[in-house]
Formats: C-alpha cells, sequence, structure tokens
C-alpha cells in the first residue's frame, strides 16, 4: 500500500488544504476592492440605521419658524478668539433678512456669533430605538436650545441631517425586511418547484412569468392605495413592505429554482441519496449549503431594488406617508420648482439613495464573483 | 528532389529556451521551464504530458494566446518563413516571443501561418455562423479573397476533410454536425490558408475511439499533403504510438524527453517516460494480479441478475411540446454478476452504458424487466419496482463511485463527514466508532489520517477518486459500479486507482461492475465485458475472448480503432468501420 500515495501537484497552494468555502469566497471578494469599499459603506449605513438617534444632531420632528430653509452651514473646527487658537467645532451664526421690495428671505452669515458644537454632547433625555433612554448624542450644540444645520434645514425648520439619518433607519431596513419576506417566499416556492419538479414546477415558474410581466409601479401603486390612509405608521410600515417583497420574491424564486434544478442532478446529491438519506437531509444538508453563496448574491442586488422601490413611491405619495421618515418621503418635499431654486439641499435624501443603491450593487457583483466557483481567479 | 530534402530537414519552427509564467498570489508559478523543441515539416511531434504539466500552455504561448496573468518571460519562437504581411508574399524570420499579444503582426501569423485545433469541437465552434462564414474568415483576413473564391476554397477544404457533401454542409450550423463533424471542420479551419505549422492541442480527446482513428488518418494524410509540421498534444500513449514521428514528454513544465518515436519507446530515457510507458503497456493486457486473484478465490454464486431490463426517456417537440418522443436507452439488457467478478460495461458516447449503470443502482426508475438481488443471507429481491425507502438496504450494499471527482464530493463538508455520512444514516451513532472506521477506510485507500478535517477542493484529482471509493466501501458493500471511475484521471495515476480497486477486491471479496470508454481498461480490470451500442447489449463474455476473438461487427471495429501503444505495430491493423 505504501506506493500508492499520489504525488501533490506542484500548483496546489499548500495555505488552502483547510480553508472552507467561505474562507475562500471572503478572500476572492478582498480582491475586488470597489465591492469591499462598497461593504464597509453600507456596513456604515447599516450602523447608522441602527443606532439613527444616536447620530441624528437634533429630533426630526421639532420644527423652527425662524430658520425656514436655512442653508447648510460649513463645520469650522479652529477658533480664534483673543486668547489664541483652539481646537473647538463651531458654526458661524446666521441672521435672517428679508427683501423690502421681493419679500425674498435670505440669511446672513454673522462671524460673531459661534454655535459651538460638542461630541457627544448632553441633549434632551430621548429613548434609543424606542426602548434604551440615553442622553447624549454623537454631536450636540454644546448650549442646549441653539441649533445648526449642517445639510441645511427644510421648509418648516426641521434639520435635514437629522431627517435623512431617520430616513436611513427606514430605507435601508425596508430594504432588508422586504429581502428577508421575498427571501422565505422566493426559496419556499423556488425551492419546491426545483426539487420536486413536475406540475408544482410548471404551475409556479408559470406565476413568476405572469407576476414579472406585469409593469410593477402600477400594480404598487394600487395596492397601496388600497392601505386606509389613517393607518398607523408602523402598521403602514409594513403593509408597503408586504406589498414590495409580493413582487420581489419572484426573482429569488427563479434564482433558487434554477440552483435547485442544477444541484439537484450534480453527483454529490446522488452520492447522499444513495447513503440513504431523506429528502429532508438531502436539501437542508446538502443543496442548502450549496445553495447559500448564491443566495446571498441574489439578496444583495435584491437589497437596491427594494430601496428604489420604496423611494419612488413614497415619492410619488403613495408609499410612506408623513411623519414616518424615509429617503422617498423627503425626496417628496423637493418635487417643486421652489426647493431647486431656493433650496438644493433638500436633494440630500436623493444623493443618498444613490450611494446607498451603487454601493449595494457593488457589493452584490462582489458577492456574486466571490461564489462563482467558476470565475476565474486571477492572481 | 535535393532541394526539398534539405528543406525538410530544417526546422520551421524552434522553440529555444521558452520560460512562461503565471504570477499568482502565492509568487510566480512558472508553466514552461526552458523548453527547447523544433518542428520539422512533414513530421509530426507528440508533446505528450499529464494534467498541469504545461503542454497546452506551451503551445498557446507559440501564438501568444496565454491568458493574463501569464506571461512569456524569456526564450525564443523562431519562425521560419513568416509572412508578417498580408498584402505581400515575402517571408522572413520571426521571434514570435518578442511580439505583443495584441500586435497585428501575430494576428497575420496566427491561422496564416500557424494553424491551431482545439480540444473542444464543441466550443471552439461559433453556435451562430454557418461552418462556412467560420471557415472562409479567415481566407478573407489573410489572403483577401472575394466571397465567391473564398467559397470555393472552403467547398474545397471541407472536401478534403473528407466532409460528406461539401456544397450544403458549408451553409450548415455547427449545431447540425456530430462531434467528428465538427473536429473535421475545425481541422478544415486551421488548415484552409495552408499554414506549414498545425498546433493540435488534444484534439481527439472528446472524441470517441472510432472517430478518433478516423481524425488521427485525415492528420496524417494532410500532414504528407501539405509537407506541414504538427505539433500535436496529447497525454495518450497509445495516440502517440499511431502517429508521432518525434516525442517529447513533459513534466512540471520541463522537458524530460525529446526523441525519435521508435527510440522512446524501445529505450526511454527518463523514469517518468518509462512509468507513462508501462502504465500504458499495463492496461493492455490482463492484469497479472487479477488472475492470481481469481486462481486463489473462484467466482461465488450468482449476487445479481438482469433479465430484459428496459428503460426509455421521453421528450416533448414541436410547438408547445405536443409531440412526444421517445428514446430508448437501454433496450432488453440481460446480465448476471457473480460474488467477486468484476463485470465491464464498455460502449462510446451516448451507447447506454451510463444508464444501464444508473438503473442498476436504481437511481432511475427502469420501464420494464426485473433485476434480483441475492443478498448476504442469501435472500433474493426483485428491486425494479422498490421505492427509495424500500431500497435502503440494497443501496447499503451496492455502492457507486461516481466520474467526476470534482462534482461527486459535497464542496462544503469535510471528508470525514462525506465518509460518515453514509455510517451515520446506517445507524452508526457513536461518533468515537464513526472516526475509528473512517480512519481505518482512510488507511485502506492510501490517505493519510490527517485527510479527516480537510475539504474536497485541497486534493487532487486521483485523491479525491480515493476519498469516493472510501465513502463506497464505508458501509461494507458487495457491489461497487464505477462509472468511469479513472477516465478523470491521469494515467499515471489512473493505474494506481485500479491497483487500489483489485487490492480493495482481494481484500473485502467484492464484485465490481466496471463501466469504460476504454476497452484496454476493461481488458485489464474485468473477467467478463458486455459491450453496448446504441442501447443493446450486441456483444457479451469472457474479456479475453471479447477482446482479441470478437463476434460482433461493432465490437470489431471498436477493437480496430484503438490505437496499441508500440509504433513499430503502427499501420499493421486493419481498420473496420461498422455500418448499421
Amino acid at each position: 500500500m505504501s506506493n500508492t500515495v499520489d504525488h501533490i501537484d506542484p500548483r496546489l497552494p499548500k495555505d488552502i488544504a483547510e480553508a472552507s468555502q467561505w474562507q475562500l469566497m471572503w478572500r476572492k471578494f478582498k480582491k475586488h476592492k470597489l465591492a469591499l469599499i462598497s461593504l464597509y459603506f453600507v456596513g456604515f449605513l447599516y450602523v447608522i440605521a441602527a443606532f439613527a438617534e444616536f447620530f441624528q444632531p437634533f429630533d426630526p420632528e421639532v420644527t423652527s419658524r425662524r430658520d425656514v430653509f436655512h442653508p447648510p452651514q460649513a463645520i469650522k473646527f479652529l477658533d480664534r478668539t483673543e486668547d489664541g487658537t483652539r481646537f473647538r467645532p463651531h458654526v458661524l451664526g446666521t441672521t435672517l433678512s428679508r427683501d423690502p421690495e421681493t419679500l425674498a428671505t435670505s440669511y446672513e452669515i454673522n462671524a460673531d456669533e459661534k454655535i459651538y458644537i460638542s461630541i457627544l454632547g448632553k441633549t434632551k433625555p430621548y429613548k434609543l430605538a424606542g426602548f434604551i433612554p440615553m442622553s447624549r448624542r454623537i454631536i450636540a450644540p454644546t448650549k442646549q436650545g441653539e441649533r445648526f444645520y449642517l445639510f441645511g434645514g427644510d421648509r418648516l425648520g426641521r434639520d435635514m441631517l437629522s431627517r435623512t439619518i431617520a430616513g436611513t433607519r427606514i430605507s435601508m431596513s425596508i430594504g432588508l425586511v422586504g429581502v428577508a419576506m421575498s427571501l422565505f417566499l422566493g426559496t419556499l416556492i423556488g425551492g419546491m418547484a426545483g426539487y420536486l419538479g413536475g406540475w408544482i414546477d410548471s404551475v409556479s415558474t408559470r406565476a413568476i412569468e405572469l407576476i414579472l410581466s406585469m409593469p410593477t409601479i402600477p400594480i404598487w401603486l394600487g395596492l397601496s392605495a388600497t392601505i386606509p390612509a389613517d393607518i398607523d405608521p408602523l402598521m403602514r410600515y409594513f403593509a408597503i413592505t408586504v406589498i414590495l417583497s409580493l413582487i420581489g420574491w419572484t426573482e429569488l424564486a427563479r434564482v433558487v429554482r434554477g440552483r435547485f434544478l442544477a444541484l439537484r442532478t450534480e453527483d454529490f446529491v446522488t452520492a447522499a441519496r444513495l447513503d440513504g438519506a431523506r429528502p429532508r437531509r438531502v436539501v437542508f444538508r446538502h443543496i442548502m449549503p450549496s445553495l447559500m453563496s448564491h443566495i446571498i448574491a441574489s439578496v444583495s442586488l435584491a437589497i437596491p431594488a427594494m430601496i428604489l422601490a420604496e423611494t419612488s413611491l413614497s415619492f410619488l405619495g403613495l408609499g410612506l406617508l408623513p411623519p414616518s421618515i424615509s429617503w422617498g418621503v423627503l425626496l417628496k418635499e423637493a418635487q417643486n420648482i421652489r426647493s431647486i431654486a431656493q433650496a438644493p439641499w433638500l436633494f440630500t435624501p436623493g444623493v443618498f439613495v444613490l450611494f446607498a443603491v451603487l454601493a449595494l450593487n457593488f457589493l452584490g457583483d462582489g458577492l456574486r464573483d466571490a461564489a462563482d466557483p467558476y470565475a476565474q481567479d486571477l492572481g | 528532389m535535393t532541394q526539398q530534402q534539405a528543406s525538410a530537414n530544417r526546422p520551421i519552427l524552434e522553440v529555444k529556451n521558452l520560460v512562461t509564467a503565471f504570477d499568482t498570489r502565492h509568487g510566480t508559478f512558472t508553466a514552461v521551464d526552458d523548453v527547447s523543441l523544433e518542428l520539422v515539416p512533414g513530421e509530426t511531434l507528440c508533446l505528450v504530458g499529464e494534467s498541469g504539466s504545461g503542454k497546452s500552455v506551451l503551445s498557446r504561448s507559440i501564438l501568444q494566446l496565454v491568458d493574463r496573468p501569464g506571461r512569456i518571460v524569456s526564450g525564443e519562437i523562431l519562425l521560419h518563413e513568416a509572412h508578417p504581411d498580408p498584402k505581400q508574399d515575402t517571408t522572413t524570420e520571426l521571434d514570435l516571443a518578442k511580439l505583443e499579444p495584441r500586435s497585428g503582426i501575430i494576428r497575420n501569423i496566427r491561422g496564416r501561418d500557424i494553424g491551431m485545433i482545439f480540444q473542444e469541437p464543441m466550443s471552439s465552434l461559433s453556435p451562430v455562423h454557418t461552418i462556412g462564414s467560420q471557415i472562409s474568415e479567415s481566407l478573407k483576413l489573410h489572403e483577401g479573397l472575394n466571397k465567391k473564391q473564398a467559397r470555393e476554397r472552403v467547398i474545397e477544404m471541407l472536401r478534403r476533410v473528407e466532409i460528406p457533401n461539401p456544397e450544403r454542409a458549408i451553409d450548415q450550423y455547427p449545431f447540425e454536425f456530430s462531434g467528428g463533424m465538427r473536429q473535421r471542420a475545425m481541422i478544415a479551419m486551421a488548415l484552409v490558408c495552408n499554414p506549414k505549422v498545425l498546433i493540435a492541442d488534444e484534439p481527439t480527446t472528446a472524441l470517441d475511439v472510432t472517430i478518433q482513428a478516423e481524425i488521427l488518418d485525415l492528420l496524417e494524410e494532410l500532414k504528407t499533403q501539405n509537407n506541414m509540421a504538427i505539433l500535436f498534444i496529447t497525454h495518450d500513449m497509445g495516440v502517440v504510438a499511431e502517429i508521432a514521428d518525434k516525442v517529447a514528454v513533459m513534466r512540471y513544465g520541463k522537458l524530460v524527453e525529446n526523441g525519435n518515436v521508435k527510440d522512446v519507446f524501445a529505450n526511454p530515457q527518463h523514469d517518468y517516460t518509462k512509468s507513462l510507458l508501462q502504465a500504458a503497456h499495463q492496461t493492455q493486457l490482463p492484469s497479472t494480479e487479477r488472475l492470481a486473484m481469481r486462481e486463489e478465490r473462484p467466482l461465488g454464486d450468482p449476487i445479481l441478475e438482469a433479465k430484459s431490463l428496459r428503460k426509455e426517456f421521453y421528450g416533448k417537440t414541436g410547438l408547445l411540446g405536443m409531440k412526444k418522443t421517445t428514446l430508448v436507452a437501454v433496450d432488453d439488457a440481460n446480465f448476471t454478476l457473480r460474488e467477486g467478478e468484476s463485470l465491464g460495461i464498455v460502449g462510446e458516447s451516448g451507447s447506454g452504458k451510463t444508464t444501464l449503470a444508473r438503473c442498476i443502482q436504481r437511481v432511475l426508475s427502469v420501464n420494464s424487466g426485473e433485476l434480483h438481488y441475492t443478498d448476504r443471507s442469501g435472500a433474493s429481491t426483485e428491486i425494479t419496482q422498490l421505492d427509495d425507502k424500500q431500497l435502503q438496504p440494497t443501496w447499503r450494499d451496492m455502492r457507486t463511485v461516481f466520474q467526476d471527482p470534482f462534482a461527486s464530493l459535497n464542496p462544503r463538508m469535510t471528508v470525514s463527514q462525506i465518509i460518515g455520512e453514509c455510517l451515520l444514516l446506517n445507524g452508526m451513532h457513536s461518533k468515537a466508532d464513526r472516526r475509528a472506521r473512517i480512519l481505518e477506510l482512510l488507511d485502506l485507500v492510501g490517505l493519510p489520517s490527517s485527510a479527516m478535517e480537510r475539504f474536497p477542493h485541497a486534493f487532487s484529482g486521483g485523491q479525491r477518486q480515493r476519498i469516493s471509493i472510501a465513502r463506497a466501501i464505508a458501509p461494507n458493500p458487495r457491489i461497487v459500479i464505477a462509472d468511469e471511475a479513472t477516465s478523470a484521471l491521469d494515467v499515471s495515476i489512473r493505474i494506481q486507482i485500479m491497483d487500489l480497486l483489485l487490492d480493495l477486491q482481494k481484500q473485502l471479496n467484492l464484485s465490481y461492475i466496471f463501466i469504460s470508454h476504454d476497452v484496454g481498461l476493461v481488458r485489464f480490470f474485468c473477467d467478463r465485458v458486455l459491450v453496448m451500442y446504441k442501447g443493446q447489449i450486441v456483444e457479451s463474455g469472457d474479456s479475453e475472448q471479447v477482446c482479441t476473438k470478437p463476434n460482433h461487427e461493432y465490437t470489431q471495429a471498436l477493437l480496430s480503432a484503438v490505437p496499441i501503444a508500440d509504433p513499430t505495430q503502427r499501420g499493421q491493423q486493419k481498420r473496420v468501420r461498422y455500418q448499421q
């Protein structure tokens, strides 16, 4: 028996010997620099979404009649006073003036008035995520009651930065929750169609094709118009998520069905069957793990679609409604010509949508490439 | 005459100290390491080597077709009589290694001075263009012919590669051609500009042996007609013996042997060449180990009996799948397998041998017929009508080793999980027991115990096949079905796996059903053999008798097409073609 051990191919790198599939995937993913940056960016957005109240300098609902359409202010870090220059972040105060003839308002910078900002400053007590009592925010005016507008103020003088952060929570989470629901439906229906085949496959495939052939926006509009207008904002949030995922599951179901069809005839699945594995074990122990990477990749590509869908619905006024705050709701404020002319900073949520969707798409691309065992490993 | 003689001996292409390397994450990997070769007009140089030896990279380096991150590091590739300018007929000497992979000059060389044929005739032709338009493309590019002239030349070329009815074939699409016809079309494409050098990278590996024989004949004929130099890449020593004038052997990127074919076969210098030749010769005769084993322990009683097995597949064609078609994959198969016996099933692709194996294993259902399995206690069961649950005891006794060592092991499980799966599902719940059994099995198949916690991708093809065998013998079976279990492996590893299987048979008194397209392997390994053709068993009997004195005409045709690994016997075998 001693002469039966194979020679070792010199091409086999030694260190992958005990690396699992996930470790190999991560290694491949790391080479996709854009995807890696996107991963960090998306992670950052979700951290903001999770701890939204902590990152908001102000309560997003608090209005200020004096600061209607207040322009964005720049933070100055060095404070020059008679005592010398010190590190003390602040913004310069403004005074409102009105043109006596045209009645147009304008804010003049008042260099003497400084609004100091403290990091982890104390503010009015609030509850993080609705139940953790806290009283500090990441940045807050040193003197309570003062206000500053890093992203500007809206038509009621509410702080756009705080509102955008609040919108991040809803918009980013609607993607996650919606995709989670689509994923459940998609894997269940797609998996059954792919594994069982036969009439179940025919019926569900036709159903998927039917749903995919319908124009999505009118369907969403029609469905969301059936939600009562006076419903609780949280319920509305869930209703909208359900509506979005009722369409979103189809794409995932197709992916899952295709993978099941391919894997069902793989030799190792047949081998498991011959080993005496029952169908449930074959599906969960053998097919599902091989599917996981593909599912993760399709999910990360489905999230941006979800976010865009929510944004467009809310923008059209049939998605979430105030007092809920999402990027779409915020962009609804920027619908008229006046905001373009007078307060272009109302578009900042749009910039967030753009970057979030781009980052999620890059992330999905990177994951898909990393999960694909046939992709060439270049260097 | 003398002038022609002189030019015939002068090489047309010289590779000098070529080094091609790939920059990888783990450092630079040298795929071709200091290789020097010469191609002479009118001669075939066979480049032999196993997978990963760098033979394909070498051939691609010549045409500057190496994909990134590969690059030619140093060395020269001298092409004499090159046509760098398509408009002029002047020839010069050119160093191809110095050219840019995307330069116009190398594009002029490709197809015009050096033609290339690839392994897979399925994927190297464009499916959406007609055969004619693909072949005439290089004529238009290199010789600036107009449509009508090009068409004439293409028809002429198709006639030369013996494609029947070339006037019609020129307007057909690749999918209308069989594998052998596609490879002929591919050859026509490579040769239409009358190149002086032809590089053929495993052109017959994907083809059936009878078609391989025809393609080899064709290449030989074209070589003499055109006075062309052929670089023929292969791993099959039989093919080498059949067509080579000179042989070069590569291993791990280095050239280990280079010489005249008869000298190399008669008197190999390098140990590696010796082992390759030994493996090739060994599989042309019955295994002495097997014969000794049968002396010691004669075959037992029949344990598996098939009576007129039939398997049909149904397809749908026509509008909305209204028309049903039936394909009879296995028709009226009868055989008996005895205890301790190795039964071979041999046939070409599409002959139904794999379907038959899957029917025996009952992965597939059977349309009609009976399959009787006699277990250890002597009780006989008819298994064609059982469902998965009722088949459990039979599946424990009858196991499969699959063809593809990469697809048959779950990539997400460690080796101990893969082998342990069957033990666990058959009631061995104690972890320590399972571990002990897995260690025993790994030792039995010649793998170190450290393999247990590794994933399949950490192993080479041969080692994976050992894992697959360990999984098959885990529940102590009586029958192992090996479906082309060695065909994905290199020659030297193949013989190791065959020896392992024989060794296990000796120790565990296994019966094998061994499916292969390779007649030599079947003769080496099996006591009896079934020859399948188009779903039917056309001949069955003692393997020696079938392989030396075949009765059926198809078997005769099949055997006459098998290349013999001995260049001195070249051309002595009379080729029989089987026409139904």
